[in-house]
């Protein structure tokens, strides 16, 4: 049973049907720009067999939903999904059995469809409002009910749904929708916390005391409040907040009322500098079915990647408002764990809990542990400076790339040993990166950036990496998937943190599918093999049929086999990698056909991938593409810009992505499997895109990257480096 | 120029706002005139998603200074269409599912009207053309061409 379910087991948890007929379904799942709540009201509709436009999905809150602690990790429709499926099935079958003693009649006689029961012989209808009792909704969740054979029967009858357009994107275009940022609340006030660009710093206090001077000056200046690293605004208007921002920038840039000083890592040695930190060693997997004696060559190569960006296209936005006389905390957030939130901001004000209230309203794409949190925190802390008015707090651009947690950089090494038949027999991989989680909601102390910088601050939250039954965090995909009789996975947890890290998607699998794939191609390349004949050839043990078969659908999409375009233009080259999300997630395939020039320049992607049952195909298939091209954009220009003074790419600029120009043409291929179980779709996509550059980058020019991202300079660096020296 | 008031023209309302000192087009657009589709993305028109339509033309509003909206016509999404006449771009945009979060949408659908309002039949390289002024960040990007592609083509056939 899911953990949802177990936490929340009874039916009006999930469910409830308002007088005009709606039902109104609770998840603990937010929306994050991934369409998740469509995919859920789609298998809400399906179970109840009722229209998809007479659902509504209540955004989450902890006043209402159920806790399903954080939108992360690909899982939404296998816990949430599953559970609203469990509650929708036990909804309808408790019906069904009214209806059957109503009319005096076997269960078997009653049919469900379009939001209404019947009885063919007795000529009567019921709806689910007239069959639905009070104890009804306090019942206990039978699970039995989603495989009920009546609804067995029906669903084969009515399979063909109709697939529903999300409705959130036709009042997107119409400017209808509200996002976080476009809420007004009745005598709302604006805020900003201006704070120094590192983790600690010392206040420089005569410049500090002239700022703070100068602001309370300034027209329409509510409060100024400084309190330890903290700087405090709030202003009747955004436009007079603007004004004040817009004064201090150069000085706030300039290092003029902080120190800002932290020992970082050189941008040119991230791999140096990690593995000379402390570290925290485990062994993830050391499989030995058979002791290799037979490895006839080995190879040893090491890959990394750079710290990287979340750089969402909105900015980080919060409401919040303190009621002085029920000590009443209200919060609204784009946060993807509303209760971790809750409990963070409850420990950071020593407050219980169910006196802080999150109410999650939808911010622009959301890619990982983002500024969210923290700016609820920020608009929490100015609420309670300013009882009974509500208080909004947007970050500026400079803040969301300069504050925000980075994803972390990551180090992977892998040897590997051959047999004489071109046999992997042997697989190493160790890797060396922080770890890949500060959320809230997990630790002793508050994991909010403000909470470390006031007066009296709570220690810095250490990364940590998620269990491994959860997938982990920087070796997660660091087991290749392939048939290898001996493997070992050796995780170094760097316990220095000069810069704050977190979880952006997919965690450590770009970097470790990037380092194994390339492998993969170089290990082929060795055996005089084709890098498609070589994976399948490693895929052939029980259990591996997926794996092997989205392998083939995407070398097929892409013409693999056939002879080679004789007419492509220099530098044209193609590659192929696969991964199975966390070992246990979605299968994913990925060609990408690209053409090196002066840069990297991507023609076309295939992808392949298996999701099991699939809810909403063009939802996920938008998924995959997605993941595919932000992928493409980390392998192809991103790395965070890092100084003792702080993170130096704070705007688009120092921080650039890929442009329309850029993109490839994608083709998705979802394999049809509905009788297996649902895998999420958000992260399969992003290790796989990654390495299919690397090896179609070494297919062009013959030049082997082992560093992310494939800028023209890096490029020339390694080619550089590659090539024997004129001078020698 | 300060503290005077500068009168202009919104989805064909015309609107008459105090100027101040550094006042923006996108301020005023959010915060005055409540047209809340336009957002703020970068405030230094980097990434497109303040655009709007002014005479004609797509303008990063978070850095067009109200004083210069002096006499223009300026269309923001909230008057590209309605839900009963709604604009081929906002059509094909619904009919593609063009988006993932949405939160650059509104920018591009502005620049796309202006290319279409001056070119109805402009090539694939030319929307893309037009496109690089934005970010997308969820990898909506196929999506938003070919969505284009297909507004030009059913207004073409009108």
């Amino acid at each position: 049973m899911s953990e949802s379910l177990k936490a929340h087991p009874f039916l009006l948890q999930w469910l409830s049907l308002d007088a005009t007929g709606q039902v109104h379904a609770f998840s603990g799942k937010v929306d994050l720009g991934q369409g998740i709540s469509h995919a859920l009201r789609l298998i809400v509709a399906q179970e109840l067999r009722i229209s998809p436009q007479h659902i509504h999905m209540v955004p989450a809150s902890t006043h209402t939903s159920p806790d399903e602690a954080v939108t992360s990790g690909s899982l939404s429709v296998q816990h949430s999904g599953a559970a609203l499926r469990c509650a929708a099935a036990h909804w309808r079958e408790m019906c069904r059995l009214q209806m059957a003693q109503r009319c005096g009649v076997d269960v078997t006689a009653v049919r469900c469809a379009n939001g209404k029961f019947s009885v063919d012989l007795k000529n009567q209808t019921a709806s689910y409002g007239e069959l639905t009792s009070t104890e009804m909704w306090q019942s206990t969740i039978d699970t039995t009910h989603v495989a009920s054979p009546q609804a067995a029967q029906e669903l084969d009858a009515t399979f063909s749904q109709p697939t529903a357009l999300r409705p959130d994107i036709a009042s997107k275009v119409f400017g209808e929708f509200e996002y976080i940022h476009d809420r007004v609340l009745p005598n709302m006030c604006h805020g900003m916390v201006f704070r120094p660009s590192t983790l600690t710093a010392e206040v420089v206090d005569h410049e500090m005391q002239a700022l703070v001077h100068h602001v309370q000056a300034q027209n329409g200046v509510l409060q100024v409040r400084q309190d330890g690293l903290l700087l405090g605004v709030l202003t009747d208007t955004e436009y007079a907040l603007t004004k004040i921002v817009r004064h201090i920038a150069d000085g706030v840039a300039q290092g003029k009322f902080w120190r800002c000083h932290t020992e970082g890592p050189d941008a040119n040695d991230l791999s140096h500098w990690l593995k000379a930190q402390t570290l925290d060693t485990t062994v993830v997997a050391d499989i030995t079915n058979e002791v290799p004696t037979n490895v006839v060559q080995y190879l040893r190569a090491e890959f990394q990647r750079p710290y990287m960006q979340h750089a969402s296209i909105g900015l980080c936005c919060a409401l919040a408002q303190w009621t002085e006389d029920t000590q009443q905390l209200e919060v609204w957030s784009h946060s993807q764990g509303i209760y971790n939130l809750r409990r963070d901001i409850a420990l950071a004000f020593e407050m219980p809990p169910e006196h802080v209230q999150v109410s999650h309203v939808e911010g622009a794409g959301c890619y990982g542990h983002n500024g969210a949190d923290d700016v609820a925190f920020d608009a929490a802390w100015l609420a309670r400076l300013a009882p009974g008015r509500p208080v909004r707090v947007q970050w500026t651009r400079q803040a969301e790339l300069g504050h925000a947690p980075l994803a972390p950089a990551m180090a992977v090494e892998i040897q590997a040993g051959v047999d004489a038949q071109g046999r992997i027999v042997e697989w190493t991989q160790t890797v060396w990166s922080q770890g890949h989680g500060t959320r809230p909601g997990r630790g002793k102390t508050p994991a909010l950036l403000g909470t470390w910088q006031t007066a009296q601050p709570h220690p810095v939250t250490m990364a940590a990496n998620a269990a491994m039954a959860v997938g982990g965090g920087s070796e997660r995909n660091a087991q290749p998937p392939y048939d290898i009789s001996s493997v070992k996975v050796i995780n170094h947890r760097v316990l220095n943190m000069p810069f704050r890290v977190s979880a952006m998607r997919a965690l450590g699998a770009p970097a470790n599918v990037f380092a194994a794939e390339s492998v993969m191609d170089e290990l082929a390349l060795r055996c005089a093999q084709d890098p498609l004949t070589f994976r399948l050839a490693h895929l052939r043990h029980i259990g591996q049929e997926r794996a092997a078969a989205v392998v083939q659908k995407a070398a097929d999409m892409a013409r693999w086999t056939a002879t080679r375009p004789s007419n492509q233009p220099e530098g044209w080259g193609r590659g192929l990698a696969y991964a199975r999300y966390k070992n246990t997630g979605a299968y994913c395939a990925v060609v990408v056909e690209l053409v090196v020039a002066e840069k990297v320049k991507l023609h076309k992607l295939w992808t392949a991938v298996d999701l099991g049952h699939v809810v909403d195909a063009d939802g996920a298939a938008n998924q995959i593409e997605g993941g595919a091209l932000q992928a493409a954009s980390w392998a192809l220009c991103e790395s965070a810009q890092l100084n003792p003074q702080g993170i130096a790419s704070h705007d688009w600029e120092s921080y650039p992505i890929l442009k329309f120009s850029d993109m490839p043409a994608v083709e998705v291929a979802l394999m049809s499997q509905p009788h297996l179980p649902s895998l999420g779709a958000g992260e399969c996509s992003s290790g796989p895109t990654c390495a299919a550059i690397a090896n179609a980058i070494f297919d062009a020019i013959g030049v082997r990257m082992r560093a992310m991202p494939f800028t023209p300079d890096n490029l020339l660096k390694t080619i550089e480096a590659e090539t024997p020296s004129a001078h020698s | 120029m300060l503290n005077s008031v500068v009168t202009f023209h919104v989805n064909g309302r015309e609107v008459s706002v105090q100027d101040q000192q550094g006042l923006t087009l996108l301020d005023v657009l959010r915060n005055t005139l409540h047209l809340k589709a336009t957002r703020m993305g970068c405030g230094q028109g980097a990434c497109g998603a303040c655009r709007v339509m002014v005479d004609g033309h797509a303008m990063a509003a978070c850095e067009t200074p109200l004083w210069s909206a002096q006499g223009k016509h300026i269309t923001t999404v909230e008057g590209l269409g309605t839900r009963e006449a709604p604009h081929a771009l906002q059509t094909a945009f619904i009919e593609e599912q063009a988006m993932q979060c949405g939160f650059c949408t509104s920018g591009i659908l502005m620049s796309a009207a202006a290319l279409l309002q001056r070119q109805e039949h402009p090539t694939r390289q030319e929307i893309v053309q037009m496109l690089d002024g934005h970010l997308c960040r969820c990898g909506a990007h196929n999506r938003v061409i070919r969505a284009i592609e297909k507004a030009a083509n059913t207004s073409a056939a009108l």
